[in-house]
């Protein structure tokens, strides 16, 4: 009944990350389309004319963009295994503000970690050790934030761990040294295969932000 | 079972606006609180001490925060009558993606069609209106954006219509000379009571704006 699925995304994405690693836990087959980010394609023009960016879910030819709209939407299409958000209303509430915590708050703090020097660097890495210290808390003590299981707000945040090596570089600072916890939690859930094989290596992504600095032309 | 339910809010917020109409949809009985925004309350430092906002909804004495989460919330507890959500599972990505873009453009967007001047008030008027069009398509020929009914869309939007009168009337422009759907469609909704009991007066509003224009020290 399900049928052709196909993703538009880019190696590098934490958001395409995301979608990469909730249909692997579904084990749903799905074509994935490489796009180039400074020549798109048709296709991805024509799916998302709105934003214009990736990743795009393409279901039976019905395109669903923004990532965490399209974790969701795989979780309740194909409901029959590996739950991603909880039963309970309260705990789906609480899933969803952690999730939109991580978008409000990681990119854009990642991001002035590497795009900035000096004092505004500096600013930045306080800023994103302090989110991950709240993310941290949230935890406690449980393998996942999604409790016993991996689930949701794992799926938003993980992706961010493969850009973390290029933070440290960029920013000369150890997230593990600041963040043990959140760490620890990253490493367990590379266990996963749905994890391993959908974040990209942090070298790769290392050298990609070395790029970007220099397209940039950031120092 | 006695349910108890608390909403912090500010009067003019069309965060707050969205929450009264999920909770008057529903027929909920709540406990409204205004806050004080430049001296919060102990209680809404406790509740949301993650962003320190409005609104916060308080159910059975534990927390929900952001706008659209509360929404979201509000509908799955109170499932039993007058669903925002659409139950099939494209619809409602479709709606969640929508409602994702008003929070992304018409906020802030909207704000500096009033806050700035000159060329970056031409450029947001600009996008501002660009915004409002593509939402225009998106309704199409419905009475609401949930189709026959009032929806999870139509309450993430028309909460900013009070707001609308202020953005004319600082920028000189007419929102319903280039969107005549839209502003029918807004019209439309108020006409619920629902959507009128929550939202303040438009007077009101823009005297609000003007005090707040004069202390932003924004000419």
């Amino acid at each position: 009944m399900e049928g052709g699925v196909v993703l538009l995304d880019f190696w590098a994405s934490m958001f395409g990350m995301r979608v990469r690693i909730a249909l692997a836990e579904k084990e749903i087959k799905y074509e994935y389309s490489e796009q180039d980010l400074r020549n798109k394609s048709d296709l991805l023009l024509q799916m998302n004319p709105v934003h214009k960016k990736i990743p795009v879910l393409i279901h039976n030819g019905k395109p669903i963009c923004e990532s965490l709209v399209q974790v969701q939407y795989i979780d309740e299409v194909w409901n029959d295994q590996a739950p991603l958000l909880p039963a309970d209303p309260y705990k789906r509430a609480t899933a969803r503000f952690w999730a939109d915590f991580v978008d409000k708050k990681m990119y854009d703090s990642g991001s002035r970690i590497w795009k900035t020097k000096g004092e505004e660097q500096e600013a930045a890495k306080k800023e994103f050790i302090e989110n991950l210290k709240l993310l941290e808390g949230e935890l406690g003590d449980n393998l996942y934030f999604g409790g016993e299981g991996f689930g949701y707000v794992d799926v938003a945040l993980v992706p961010f761990y493969c850009w973390f090596y290029a933070y440290e570089q960029c920013g000369n600072f150890s997230i593990e040294a600041e963040c043990p916890k959140l760490i620890a939690w990253a490493k367990r859930c590379m266990q996963k295969e749905s994890v391993a094989k959908s974040l990209a290596d942090p070298e790769k992504v290392y050298e990609f932000l070395l790029q970007l600095k220099k397209a940039y032309g950031i120092e | 079972m006695a349910e108890e339910v608390v909403l912090l809010d500010f009067w003019a917020s069309p965060f707050g606006i969205r929450v009264r109409i999920a909770l008057a949809e529903k027929g909920i009985k709540y406990e409204r609180r205004e806050e004080d925004l430049r001296n919060k309350s102990g209680l809404l430092l406790q509740m949301n001490p993650v962003h320190k906002k409005i609104p916060v909804l308080i159910h059975n004495a534990k927390p929900i925060c952001e706008s659209l989460i509360q929404v979201q919330y509000i509908d799955e507890v109170w499932h039993d009558k007058a669903p925002l959500l659409p139950a099939d599972p494209y619809k409602r990505a479709t709606a969640r993606f929508w409602a994702d873009f008003v929070d992304k453009k018409i906020y802030e967007v909207g704000g500096k069609t009033w806050k700035t001047k000159g060329e970056e008030q031409a450029r947001a008027q600009k996008e501002f209106m660009e915004s409002l069009k593509l939402l225009e398509g998106e309704l199409g020929d419905k009475a609401y954006f949930g189709g026959e009914n009032l929806g999870y869309l139509d309450i993430a939007l028309v909460s900013y219509y009070c707001w609308f009168h202020v953005y004319e009337k600082f920028g000189g422009f007419s929102i319903e000379a280039e969107c005549p759907k839209l502003t029918a469609w807004a019209k439309r909704c108020m006409q619920k009571e629902s959507v009128a009991k929550s939202v303040p007066d438009q007077q009101k509003v823009y005297e609000f704006a003007l005090h707040l224009k004069k202390i932003l020290g924004i000419e």
